[in-house]
């Protein structure tokens, strides 16, 4: 093999470049999230936890889709009571805490959902309210 | 073959660097754009498509004019063609890698572009628009790269590529006429509603892109020691002045359609681009002066061009006069009075003039180096291929 | 396709036959389709459509919601219209920009003139003259927005005919605005959010960089609720909201009833609301 040295110190180089987030932070993923719970002490969701936590964003989708295109808005009932389908009209009626809920997850997954740059958090509404 | 763009003259590299400073800055005015989003732009509720979308729309003109190179040398084997219509296809390159940042820069939502592959929409012109840029755009990236290296090689292009060749012709006619239909398909714009657009569009595009290749040329003989030949600057002026002389017609034609049948909607943009629109007691007129000056640059240029003929006489200053007034003329036309022109008045007849604003202005600026840049480098190869050939 | 031209011709020969029989329904006959083919199944009123319009066979059938604005009424109360204005403002988190050209609008106030531009403006009654008309979405039968949308960001809901807006999925290429014959959308140029007054905690904002514009109250009908600026005029007649597809709906017996304008029909965009000037 020609250029062996260089080519094999690239090698190396590259692969440290990548794994950088890994090794920099001490082969350790930090402690995990723990999301607040609901406030108003609300215990069920519209479906069990761990498959919220899965297939929560492609739930939002669906609902979207179904309210938006195909005027399917009927209600969706849980332990009794009636929600709309909807992040602001299902989810953040009980996870009324997006900053501890939603972006406890987020931020440690480093993903940036659009959802809140128009859908309004109570938090936001309280400060509109504040001006 | 690119390494032939990393040998050249300090006026080369000034040229590349003035041009690299231009993109930093339309780089630094869209950062800004992108964090405010478009309000940063002189566009407004009533006149929604500002610069971005009339350079847009005069670049795919610019890029289907490359046909009339392409076209008389594969078609009619117009032998005095053969070494500028490389140019024709780079030119056409560079000015659709344009066309599509322009688009970029002028999307609300930019991120969510690519929702026009995800749910293609055939009855918006839109779609369609895209397909055939991109379409344009890949058969020549193709078509010009295989010509080259088969001309370095010094032996005739590969049989497969003809048909290749021959689909881009129709496709330089497609791209402007498709850009048309953006246009003269909706129902509540009088001066888009019609159907010349697309041959007034294809009519100046064929003017607009040969001007620029002459100008190319004379660059290039000052600079690069390329001499495209007389015989073929001769028969670009002629395509060049009788699509001028088609597309004077056809606007004329729209002035007829409007001043003759009084119907105030087919005169009211006509009016705002030459005269000034009066209302309520207020004058708007800022395209005035810019559709004054193309005409008169119009007829000078087609007077020059005219005289060429005529006295029979040839001189490279005059053609490269000609062709940058022809140019210039064209893009007032289009660059500017055609689209915004379309928005006064506004549906509810109020009136509301766009003036760019420096950011935006700067974003333009940075998207055309960009092509510049593009067709400096592209030019450099072909004609560093050429040299190479020669000795 | 053939069977099909043939069945629509026999129908229409079938629909003519009957006027001529019954003599005095002429007239409502053939100006009224929809009332001429009764309610018998939804293929009938498209054929006797065609009869009169030949334009629009497909989209009329099916709920196909519209509005009658009754001018008369505001002429006496604008600070109804101004009310109904605030409603849909407060109801859809509409953004008061000050400046004219960023401005959000979805149901506004305008000159005769200006909401209608192809009628005659000279010697016009003092009424017209003095008052402001409201202009909104015209959540027409044949909109040109949505055929100019590259993504269906904006489209027709099959189920009540509204023009709907999937603001998730507006590029911001602002073709509707450009494609709108009434001036009816807006673009966000900017964050709309700092120009909110109050938030209705049921309905998004919008994010900057997409159109926006009435969305005759989708979100309210579902909830069996009238449109917002409907509600507010409740009991006066001004605004009158319904299926126009329905023979038996308050909206048509007012449309029998009195003389409507609409907005550049000759557009051919078939606008749903309808002015009584």
């Amino acid at each position: 093999m020609y250029n062996k040295g260089l080519i094999v110190s690239g090698l190396v180089i590259f692969v440290l470049l990548v794994t950088f987030p890994i090794w920099f932070n001490g082969l350790d993923a930090g402690p995990l999230p723990k999301p607040e719970l609901p406030p108003n002490g609300t215990k069920e969701c519209v479906a069990p936890a761990a498959e919220m936590r899965d297939r929560h964003m492609q739930l939002l989708n669906e609902w979207r889709d179904d309210v938006i295109r195909n005027s399917s808005r009927e209600k969706i009932v849980v332990a009794g009571v009636e929600y709309g389908k909807g992040l602001q009209l299902a989810c953040m009626q009980c996870h009324s805490n997006k900053e501890k809920f939603c972006d406890s997850c987020h931020d440690y997954a480093a993903v940036q959902p659009t959802c809140w740059e128009c859908h309004i958090t109570p938090d936001e509404a309280a400060k509109k309210e504040a001006q | 073959m690119i390494e032939k763009t990393l040998k050249g003259k300090p006026a080369y590299w000034i040229w590349l660097g003035i041009l690299a400073s231009l993109i930093a800055i339309g780089w630094a005015c869209y950062f800004r754009q992108y964090s405010f989003g478009l309000g940063l732009t002189g566009m407004s509720r009533d006149v929604s498509w500002g610069l971005y979308i009339s350079q847009f729309t005069f670049l795919v003109g610019v890029a289907a004019g490359g046909l009339m190179l392409v076209l008389p040398y594969y078609i009619h084997d117009y032998k005095a063609f053969g070494r500028i219509t490389i140019l024709g296809e780079f030119l056409a390159i560079s000015a659709l890698v344009m066309c599509l940042m322009f688009i970029m820069a002028d999307l609300g939502q930019p991120l969510r572009g690519l929702n026009v592959l995800f749910y293609p929409t055939p009855h918006s012109m839109l779609f369609w628009d895209m397909c055939v840029l991109w379409g344009y755009l890949l058969l020549n990236l193709l078509c010009g790269w295989v010509i080259l290296t088969a001309e370095r090689k010094q032996v005739p292009p590969p049989k497969w590529i003809y048909p290749f060749i021959y689909i881009s012709l129709p496709f330089a006619v497609s791209i402007h006429t498709v850009t048309a239909m953006l246009y003269c398909g909706l129902p509540g714009r009088h001066f888009w509603l019609s159907a010349i657009v697309a041959p007034r569009f294809l009519a100046s595009a064929f003017a607009a892109g040969p001007s620029l290749i002459l100008i190319a040329c004379m660059v290039m003989k000052k600079f690069a020691n390329f001499d495209a030949g007389k015989e073929a600057i001769q028969k670009l002026t002629t395509i060049i002045m009788y699509a001028v002389i088609i597309n004077t017609f056809f606007f004329l034609l729209e002035f007829f359609v409007g001043y003759y049948s009084e119907v105030p909607g087919h005169m009211h943009s006509l009016e705002y681009l030459f005269f000034g629109l009066e209302h309520h007691g207020e004058v708007y007129n800022n395209l005035v002066p810019f559709m004054w000056a193309a005409t008169l640059l119009n007829f000078g240029g087609l007077g020059i061009l005219a005289y060429m003929k005529i006295a029979k006489v040839f001189d490279y200053r005059l053609v490269g006069t000609a062709a940058v007034m022809i140019f210039l003329a064209l893009w007032s036309d289009k660059g500017l009075g055609f689209v915004f022109a379309g928005f006064v008045p506004n549906p509810l007849e109020q009136v509301t003039e766009y003036y760019p604003t420096m950011n935006e202005i700067g974003i333009t600026i940075g998207v055309w180096a960009t092509g510049f840049l593009l067709l400096t480098l592209l030019y450099k190869i072909a004609l560093g291929v050429e040299e190479e050939v020669e000795h | 396709m053939m069977d099909n031209k043939r069945r629509k011709f026999l129908k229409m020969a079938g629909a003519t036959v009957l006027a001529g029989i019954s003599a005095p329904a002429i007239v409502k006959l053939s100006s009224n389709p929809a009332v001429a083919a009764g309610d018998g199944g939804h293929e009938a009123p498209a054929a006797a459509h065609a009869a009169t319009d030949t334009h629009d066979e497909e989209q009329s059938s099916g709920v196909r919601l519209g509005m009658v604005i009754d001018m008369r009424k505001f002429y006496q109360n604008q600070g109804m219209l101004d009310e109904a204005i605030a409603a849909c403002i407060k109801a859809h988190n509409v953004p008061q920009i000050p400046d004219p050209k960023s401005e959000i609008k979805w149901i506004w106030k305008a000159g005769f003139g200006n909401v209608f531009p192809e009628h005659s403006q000279k010697l016009r009654s003092e009424k017209v003259k003095d008052n402001q008309f409201p202009a909104l979405c015209n959540h027409c039968d044949n909109p040109s927005c949505v055929k100019a949308c590259p993504t269906k960001a904006t489209f027709v809901v099959e189920k009540n005919g509204i023009v709907a807006m999937d603001f998730h999925r507006c590029i911001g290429c602002r073709f509707c605005m450009a494609a709108c014959p009434y001036g009816a959308r807006s673009f966000n140029w900017q964050d709309p959010r700092p120009f909110i007054k109050e938030y209705n905690v049921n309905f998004p904002t919008r994010g900057r960089g997409v159109v926006e514009k009435c969305n005759f109250c989708g979100e309210r009908l579902a909830l069996g609720l009238e449109p917002a600026c409907v509600e507010v005029c409740k009991g006066t007649g001004a605004m009158v909201f319904g299926d126009l597809n329905d023979p038996h709906s308050e909206i048509r017996k007012v449309l029998d009833q009195e003389f409507t304008i609409q907005r550049k029909p000759a557009a051919g965009t078939k606008p749903s609301v309808f002015y009584i000037v």
